[in-house]
């Protein structure tokens, strides 16, 4: 082409110059490991499926949800949610609701009648699983998913452990657990109940199991020695709760006291507040700060109208009367004060802590009982080969979250032993924290709160006490989510390049590889204003190596 | 319970898109078909804000035009590092002349295209602070009173930075230039001096007098937009944080201009028809040291020992700001 007048070349583009040669650090996308997904006992990808809940995709979000734990309506209402204490965004204003939401799509999902993938193929092994509260339950649906035979046995009437005959219906309505217990066992489990074994080692031979999973929890109240008189009513909190569950409620009188300062020694008492006990007296060796039961159970139980002794241990109890004694605390030690003082009671509840019946192990060669639990090793695995075990019977936190999390990580070594393979564990990302955001981004937003039942309501019924979010503000608690340390497509790097050498890649194509931007190292010069403006912490600025 | 809006986008209105937002909604920069007016393998230093802030700026007026637009540009950074012939990273028609001449140039071109019935063809001007508030003032003025068809944007980074970094009118008080070093018993730029252009355009009773930064995009994109859609002399002046004559890193170029704007030392507002009808409010209130320390021209404020009086004369100017264009809500003014 002849240039115009007075032009002697044509015009050429700035393409000619690479600048990304000018670089001395480069950007990356990396993925964190989010706080929340860190503490998640149940080892939830929470980010994720809070990603997926924010574009109001639920059904997505709970599938995400359940690749992890298979009972997120029941865990959106018992779970301590550990992941909400550990969430950045409480650093900027509140915690994300991320139980809230959690349970929204746990019953989004039962009201959808949304159902598990079968098994892509059996494989032809069996595997027992003995106990069925949340870790046997979970290790049923990871191992039915994997296309092992499961035989599920529990010695009790009905399935679900702890959370049918431990948890009050005022925490988990039965109907949501049944639910979640019935999509279980549609994935093909056989299913035996009201039966107890008494030797695991030979029950795994005669059965002809491949692999067993032992989670038979910890069923047996502690006891301590108080001197009594005949006809005081002293009994253990989990057989008042049995007892309450099983529609049987024992007559326990209206001045009841309850003995012990854990979750238990809550539903105790909140449960006798409900069967008509004008006083319910937790008597606690401690203070409030030392107590095992979360703030929130105690917090409930004193709005109930629950009493409470701190500092407080029983010495006997005699015609109607407990006596009591004032301790001191020396650091950890409790030390008796020899100050007494009475309190009328028509009955003791002991709620001192929880022990496994390990009888069915005893003539089990290899398996290690320790302390009252099972040993495991990393794999979950006892010393007996293809003995696993979870949940309350082993060493750790109780928590039904944790034993859901046992069940996972047993399941996928149960199929690695299975297979013949060792388990290799997921590579950890680094933690995405706090100081890596650049909060400015976020919108201000407060935390949405889900309703409760008045107080009258909660002194004669079983009925929940803490409601659902509606649909409007699930999805607003979703979008709270600052998306620790994963891209979630704000544009921010893509805009704020001053050389444009990021690349927006087409949505669809990019999806499968998870990638939605690229930088074009032939330009980028790195001066890392792409770092700086990531709200969540998805770039880092690595030295180039020359 | 109250009904919660649902109308929330975890970062909608700051971040440059989302894939929550409508696509109205987003950015015209978070668009994979945007202009990219000022194209890559430009040689701005790494961090340069005044290549960011044209692309912003261009690319939002190329949206508003359907492309139908032309630049003028004055001598300086924005020239030197975009245009070393025969390259160019422009992808806009565009138009160098000189260093002070560029309103002049602009004013021509669009009685130009009127004469030959081409006025659906806008000319933007865009020249840096030194370009604008000093030699090409005169012509800037005469344009502004003659009410030229012409959208004049300044690039502020607040020193002839492409020739160095001396002192501009536009250089705050106390900055550290190559023409006001930071020696004797008060150092830096003196107080008391220097221009504030965008009260000079109202002045002018133009229609259209903005203030943006780099750091709130949609709101630097929406009065672009906005000053496309009239005729007319209109006046855009962006701040643009320059990491080589600021001496700060060039990964906080838009935080810089974010301190900028929160601290009250560059008010962000806009102004129709003489009267100013809305103000971007600060968002969490920063005092002007946050902004500081940040950057090397001002390290003599701090080093070796704090020019306490300094930093007060600097914050007592931003809070001149505050109360002149009423930058805090209400209820959060400190009494
Ligand atoms: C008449 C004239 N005087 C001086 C110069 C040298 N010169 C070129 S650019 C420049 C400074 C530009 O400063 P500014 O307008 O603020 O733009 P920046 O480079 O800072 O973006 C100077 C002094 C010139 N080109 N023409
Ligand atoms: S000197 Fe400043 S304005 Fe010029 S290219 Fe460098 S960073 Fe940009
Ligand atoms: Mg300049």
């Amino acid at each position: 082409m002849q240039p115009p007048y007075a032009i002697t070349l044509d015009v050429g583009s700035s393409r000619a110059n690479k600048t990304g040669a000018w670089r001395v650090e480069r950007p990356v996308y990396v993925d964190r490991l989010p706080p929340c997904n860190d503490a998640c006992p149940a080892g939830e990808n929470i980010q994720r499926w809070l990603y997926h809940a924010e574009a109001g995709d639920y059904e997505a979000a709970w599938r995400q949800l359940v690749d992890d734990n298979p009972l997120p309506a029941i865990m959106g209402r018992i779970c301590y949610h550990p992941c909400e204490s550990a969430c950045n965004r409480a650093e900027l204003d509140e915690a994300v609701g991320i139980n809230a939401v959690e349970r929204f799509l746990g019953d989004h999902a039962i009201a959808r009648g949304w159902r598990f993938d079968p098994p892509p193929a059996e494989t032809g092994r069996r595997v027992l699983v003995v106990g069925s509260g949340p870790s046997g339950l979970s290790a049923a649906y990871h191992l039915r998913r994997r296309g092992h035979a499961v035989t599920l046995v529990d010695q009790a009437e009905e399935l679900g452990g702890m959370m049918r005959y431990g948890i009050p219906a005022y925490r988990l309505p039965r109907d949501v657990l049944d639910d979640e217990i019935e999509r279980i066992l549609a994935l093909g489990v056989e299913v035996v109940t009201g039966r107890r074994i008494d030797d695991l080692a030979a029950e795994k031979e005669a059965g002809a199991y491949d692999a067993v999973y032992l989670a038979v929890g910890a069923q047996i109240g502690r006891r301590t020695e108080i001197p009594a008189g005949d006809s005081a009513r002293i009994l253990d909190a989990l057989s008042l709760l049995h007892q309450v569950a099983a529609g049987d409620p024992p007559l326990l009188g209206r001045r009841v006291a309850v003995y012990g300062g854990g979750n238990t020694a809550m539903d105790a008492a909140r449960t006798l507040r409900r069967l008509g006990a004008t006083d319910a007296v937790v008597v606690y060796r401690r203070t409030p700060k030392e107590m095992p039961a979360h703030a929130d159970e105690l917090a409930d139980a004193l709005h109930e109208g629950v009493q409470a002794r701190w500092l407080t241990t029983v010495k006997s109890f005699e015609g109607g009367r407990l006596v009591l004694e004032k301790v001191r605390l020396e650091g950890r030690d409790v030390v008796p004060t020899g100050e007494f003082e009475e309190l009328p009671a028509d009955a003791l509840v002991l709620a001192l802590g929880q022990d496994s019946d390990l009888s069915l192990v005893e003539k089990a060669a290899g398996v290690a009982v320790e302390h009252g639990a099972v040993s495991v090793d990393d794999a979950m695995e006892t010393g007996a080969m293809g003995i696993f075990a979870g949940g309350d019977v082993v060493p750790g936190e109780r928590t039904a979250t944790v034993a859901v999390g046992h069940a996972k990580h047993a399941a996928r070594a149960i199929d690695a032993f299975l297979r013949g393979e060792t388990l290799a564990p997921p590579p950890r990302h680094p933690l995405a924290t706090f100081d890596r955001l650049n909060t400015w981004y976020y919108t201000d937003a407060d935390r949405q709160r889900r309703p409760e039942l008045e107080t009258a309501r909660r002194r004669s019924t079983f009925d929940e006490v803490v409601g659902p979010l509606r649909e409007d503000n699930a999805l607003f608690e979703a979008r709270r989510c600052l998306s620790c340390g994963n891209c979630f497509e704000c544009d921010n790097c893509y805009g704020v390049c001053p050389d444009n050498a990021v690349d927006k890649l087409d949505l669809a194509a990019s999806a499968a590889a998870g990638r939605h931007y690229a930088f074009d190292y032939d330009y980028c010069k790195g001066c890392g204003i792409c770092v700086a403006e990531c709200p969540c912490g998805a770039i880092d600025l690595v030295p180039e190596v020359i | 319970m109250t009904p919660t809006p649902i109308r929330f986008y975890q970062v909608g209105s700051f971040a440059v898109g989302n894939r929550l937002l409508e696509e109205e909604l987003r950015t015209v920069q978070s668009d994979p078909r945007r202009a990219n007016s000022l194209d890559r393998g430009h040689r701005a230093c790494q961090g340069c804000g005044e290549a960011l802030g044209a692309r912003y700026a261009l690319d939002a007026a190329v949206r508003a035009t359907g492309g139908d637009l032309v630049a003028i540009n004055a001598t300086g950074c924005l020239e030197v590092f975009s245009t070393p012939f025969p390259e160019s990273s422009w992808r806009v028609p565009w138009l160098h002349s000189l260093f002070g001449n560029t309103p002049a140039v602009a004013s021509g071109v669009a009685a130009a295209l009127r004469v030959k019935g081409r006025s659906n063809v806008r000319v933007v001007a865009q020249a840096g602070d030194g370009g604008t508030v000093d030699i090409g003032f005169g012509a800037l003025s005469g344009m502004f009173e003659r009410n030229d068809d012409v959208l004049f944007i300044c690039y502020d980074n607040e020193a002839y930075m492409n020739t160095g970094v001396q002192r501009s009118g536009a250089t705050p008080p106390a900055a550290r230039t190559a023409t006001t070093e930071a020696v004797g018993p008060e150092p830096g730029n003196p107080f008391g001096q220097g221009k504030d252009l965008p009260r000079i355009a109202l002045a002018h009773g133009i229609g259209y007098v903005a203030t943006a930064t780099v750091a709130d995009l949609h709101d630097l994109e929406a009065k672009v937009i906005k000053a496309m859609a009239r005729h007319g002399a209109r006046y855009l002046h962006v701040l643009v944080p320059c990491p080589l004559g600021w001496g700060s890193q060039s990964r906080d170029t838009i935080r810089l201009a974010r301190l900028a704007a929160e601290s009250g030392l560059f008010p962000v507002f806009e102004a129709e028809d003489g009267i100013v009808t809305s103000v971007r409010k600060i968002r969490h209130k920063v005092p002007v040291e946050d902004y500081l320390v940040l950057q090397r021209r001002f390290a003599h404020l701090f080093k070796p020992e704090r020019r306490d009086e300094v930093i007060a004369h600097l914050q007592a100017l931003a809070d001149e700001n505050i109360t002149r264009y009423g930058l805090v809500a209400p209820e959060e003014v400190e009494v």
